[in-house]
């Protein structure tokens, strides 16, 4: 041994972690990385979309109840005239002459009553007009001249049956969506893992133990679970993902336990015991690590089947409650007003769909690039 | 040297086998010509990474995917590269066959050995299910198993790995072949069945006047069966020719360093008069088996009230075939067992029945080495962590950077380079592998050491260099072997005293030199005479 070496400790080569592998088996799977290329799209209009849009998802807009979805701004110009004598009847004026010119509308108007400025409130609440100015009242106050402008807007997803903009709607329900899908496949991978690893190291009584407990939780039929914790802890954005994360761990642990039990037997881990490294020295370093790829496997593939749990209480009316919404949400109003408004089912299930096949794609590139030989 | 004439029945000629892979393209096999005589026993030697399988495999047409062939194979005169699948058919498994390593995973366990050597001779060789039958006890009695016309109603798995690799050899000659090819066929077999399996190799060869293409990285084989040999190396064949010639004068270096490559040399001071450092009274070791419900469960005694006295900078070396029970006493003699009987008394402690917190002081003073370096290394963890692991446990008040000096110290002990700690265990080869798990011991100064089986899964030529470190780290720091091995040719140059071991119980035991000059028992001389050792007199 020359110790001169050692003291001068040659810059050390880096090394590559069967995890740089696997990263660039990934980057080299043409379907994975397209679709982590959708998914980051519409993770990233779900965050700042709303933000963004014209539209609050919550705004009601009576005169544009379920609009097709369309490039052109609405109000249509057939819309107007039409519009525009229906406020003034509101408002109980006759129009007796109309012209537009440039968004900009002048008429004259007559009424049985007399006409004061504050008649241009019927035209201010109308989605369809804005800045309207009553002017040239004539001395019985019989006549007046109003003059409005068209207010423009865009509706690129339609709206809903109750006239709200489809599009930051589909986009809030986005992140109702994936953040339920991410922090309760979060929560089922924490407990999984835990709860997995322990049992399968022990071994023995412990396991024993440990994985009746996941049997009989198993048994619990899952709806029952869900209306139980509703009804003690009334309706909340926080229990969805408790509850169905507190499920789909059972999965999780299970997954994980039998991943243990081939790891224990490993001669690294033998090697690490006869070297005296405590029990959790040897889950952190040893098991954790190497049991990680099935279950960054079975993430990808566990997030999509909670957004669709999601979806499916929220069906059943026991998940989120208006005006917010979710993916499921939208998608079955959609199907009631499929008859006329197909735009309604088509948008959310598009952004659905298009999420669950990236997170299928994703994890089955995962699976390629962490365990090549099974290919 | 032979020459190709009117006898021969196998012609490769300038064969090049590239395999596409991630990294580019990999020369596995770069223009070797063979040429196998009739009746004629050739063998193939060369170590792991050589091509000499693929070289073959290529000649029958069954490369992996991702292969591409170039040359030419020649079976009496008709050109095989290129062929058809169904042409080929005709020829592979009927005219030239092979068998394989692995007896276990050859033949398929769900159907019966009859029905497993019956198919290709009604689908080829034009028998009726009758005759086949027939044929198939033949064939059995005539590969040595015995009660043929009982055990062809046999499944696999009521069947030894000598007795598979049997069956698989009598599958191979079903057809009459003019070749077998035999790649590595004894490698998973232990020392005396290989020795069987060798010997009716010979004997049918003989008999029925095949020529057989022997496939091997084991020159005691080699030196034993064959006539002409071809040495390769990294696709290449380096030297050719006759058995005895190659073995006495070898012309190419690398033939040389594959001859010198069987580990030689003997401890010579044996320390019979140093203090005890480990001694095991009556070590006893029994697994249960659950048989079912309500009944006695099934006791299998896998090490048999074994005694042993082990001294300071003794090596003690265990021998037995698989299943004898000396990796479980060794694993025992550690405290690694929970369910092990007997007194063991370390340094002056009796250690018996200690629980794991009571251990954990002295597991930095006995170690532990295994066999596979491929299993033995974390996977995830770079080769500095693995190596300071222990670190972690036995000296916590070391600073990361002074836990790195020592992994450079332990890495320059096992003449690694350094720079390498900040690598993964996939990216380095058996030996270094071996080495590193050497250097995961050292740094922690043990005194007893437990080597089980360390150089088995390694290429002769490494094996020895990994013998040559641990005899040197033993004789710099003083260190206490338990060896643990298969192979008679390395624990006869690494240890003081010997012990035998056979289906849990100590057959013999000795000084290494009694036992391997005066075998006393059947056993043991005939393990010695199935090891093939090479230099008997250099003892």
């Amino acid at each position: 041994m020359s110790v001169t070496s050692a003291e001068q400790s040659s810059a050390p080569v880096m090394g590559r972690s069967l995890w740089d592998d696997a990263r660039d088996r990934l980057l080299a799977n043409k379907a994975a990385v397209a679709s982590m290329v959708v998914l980051t799209v519409v993770t990233l209009l779900s965050i700042f979309g709303p933000m963004l849009s014209p539209h609050q998802f919550d705004t009601v807009y009576r005169d544009y109840v379920k609009v097709p979805a369309s490039l052109e701004s609405y109000p249509r110009l057939d819309q107007i005239e039409p519009g525009f004598e229906s406020v003034a009847k509101r408002a109980r004026m006759k129009v007796e002459s109309y012209a537009m010119v440039d968004d900009k509308i002048t008429a004259t108007v007559t009424s049985r009553r007399s006409i004061s400025e504050k008649a241009t409130r019927y035209f201010d609440r109308s989605d369809l007009f804005e800045g309207a100015v009553i002017s040239n009242i004539s001395a019985d106050k019989k006549s007046a001249t109003v003059t409005a402008d068209v207010q423009r807007m865009h509706f690129y997803f339609g709206t809903d049956a109750n006239g709200r903009d489809m599009m930051t709607r589909t986009l809030i329900a986005g992140r109702v969506s994936l953040t339920i899908g991410l922090l309760a496949t979060f929560v089922a991978i924490t407990i999984g893992l835990l709860y997995g690893t322990t049992s399968g190291y022990f071994g023995g009584k412990v396991d024993l133990i440990m994985m009746r407990v996941v049997d009989i939780l198993y048994s619990l039929p899952f709806i029952f679970f869900v209306i139980m914790l509703v009804v003690f802890f009334g309706r909340n954005f926080v229990l969805m993902f408790i509850a169905v994360g507190a499920v789909e761990w059972l999965d999780m642990a299970r997954i994980v336990r039998g991943q243990t039990l081939t790891i224990k037997r490993q001669e690294y881990v033998q090697a690490a015991e006869a070297m005296g490294v405590e029990n959790t020295g040897i889950l952190k370093r040893h098991v954790i690590p190497n049991t990680l790829g099935p279950v960054v496997v079975y993430m990808t593939l566990l997030v999509p089947k909670v957004i669709l749990l999601e979806s499916f209480l929220s069906f059943l009316g026991l998940g989120v409650q208006e005006p917010m919404t979710s993916w499921g949400v939208l998608i079955s109003e959609g199907a009631k007003n499929l008859q006329g408004a197909f735009w309604m089912l088509f948008f959310p299930a598009l952004f659905l769909t298009s999420t669950l096949f990236a997170l299928n794609f994703i994890g089955d590139g995962l699976r390629d690039a962490l365990d090549p030989k099974d290919r | 040297m032979s020459t190709i004439n009117e006898n021969t029945v196998l012609v490769i000629d300038d064969l090049k086998v590239d395999f596409a892979t991630n990294a580019g393209m990999v020369n596995a096999v770069k223009g070797v010509n063979i040429h196998v005589d009739a009746g004629e026993t050739v063998a193939i030697v060369g170590e792991s990474g050589s091509g000499k399988s693929q070289s073959m495999m290529a000649a029958m047409g069954l490369l992996a995917q991702n292969g591409q062939t170039q040359g030419s194979v020649k079976y009496k005169g008709q050109e095989l590269l290129g062929l058809s699948s169904r042409k080929l058919n005709q020829i592979r498994g009927a005219k030239i066959t092979m068998i394989f390593q692995e007896p276990m995973t050859s033949l398929d366990p769900l159907y019966t050995i009859e029905r497993q050597l019956c198919e290709p001779m009604v689908e080829h060789g034009g028998y009726t299910w009758k005759t086949a039958r027939k044929r198939a006890v033949e064939l059995l009695d005539l590969v040595g198993i015995p009660e043929p016309a009982r055990k062809v109603k046999a499944y696999p798995y009521e069947m030894s790995g000598g007795q598979r690799q049997r069956v698989m050899i009598a599958m191979a000659l079903a057809n009459d072949p003019d070749i077998l090819i035999a790649d590595e066929p004894t490698t998973a077999l232990d020392v005396t069945t290989q020795a069987q399996i060798l010997e009716l190799m010979a004997d049918l060869q003989k008999r029925l006047g095949m020529a057989v293409v022997f496939i091997t990285h084991d020159l005691g084989i080699v030196e034993r069966i064959s006539d002409r040999v071809y040495v390769m190396k990294s696709g290449e064949v380096v030297e050719e020719g006759d058995t005895k010639e190659i073995f006495s004068k070898p012309a190419h270096p690398y033939t040389r360093m594959l001859l010198d490559a069987e580990p030689t040399g003997r401890k010579l001071d044996t320390n019979e008069d140093k203090p005890v450092v480990l001694e095991g009274t009556k070590v006893r070791v029994e697994f249960e088996t659950e048989t079912g419900f309500l009944k006695p469960n099934h006791v299998l005694r896998a090490v048999n009230d074994i005694s042993i006295t082990v001294r300071e900078g003794q090596t003690v070396g265990i021998v037995g075939e698989s299943g004898s029970g000396k990796s479980t006493l060794g694993r025992a003699l550690l405290q690694l067992l929970p369910n092990a009987d007997g007194r063991v008394v370390y340094c002056g402690n009796d250690i018996s029945g200690w629980s794991k917190r009571q251990m954990r002081p002295l597991r930095k003073e006995m170690q532990l080495i295994f066999q596979d370096p491929f299993g033995s290394l974390s996977p995830r963890m770079t080769v500095g962590q693995i190596i300071t692991e222990g670190l972690l446990v036995h000296e916590p008040h070391l600073s990361a950077a002074e836990r790195d000096q020592r992994a450079i110290q332990a890495l320059e002990e096992v003449s690694m380079d350094p720079a390498m700690r900040n690598r993964y265990p996939h990216e380095f080869s058996g030996g270094q592998r071996q080495r590193i798990a050497i250097a995961r011991t050292m740094v922690l100064k043990p005194k007893l050491v437990v080597l089980d089986e360390p150089t088995s899964a390694l290429d002769r030529t490494i094996q020895k260099q990994v013998i040559e470190l641990l005899r040197g780290l033993q004789k710099e720091n003083g260190l206490t072997y338990l060896f643990i091995s298969h192979d008679l040719a390395v624990v006869r140059a690494m240890s003081d005293t010997v012990m035998v071991m056979k289906k849990g119980e100590v057959i013999e035991a000795g000084l290494t030199d009694d036992i391997f000059r005066n075998p006393k028992e059947e056993y043991t001389r005939e393990l010695i005479h199935a090891a093939v050792l090479r230099d008997d007199e250099a003892a």
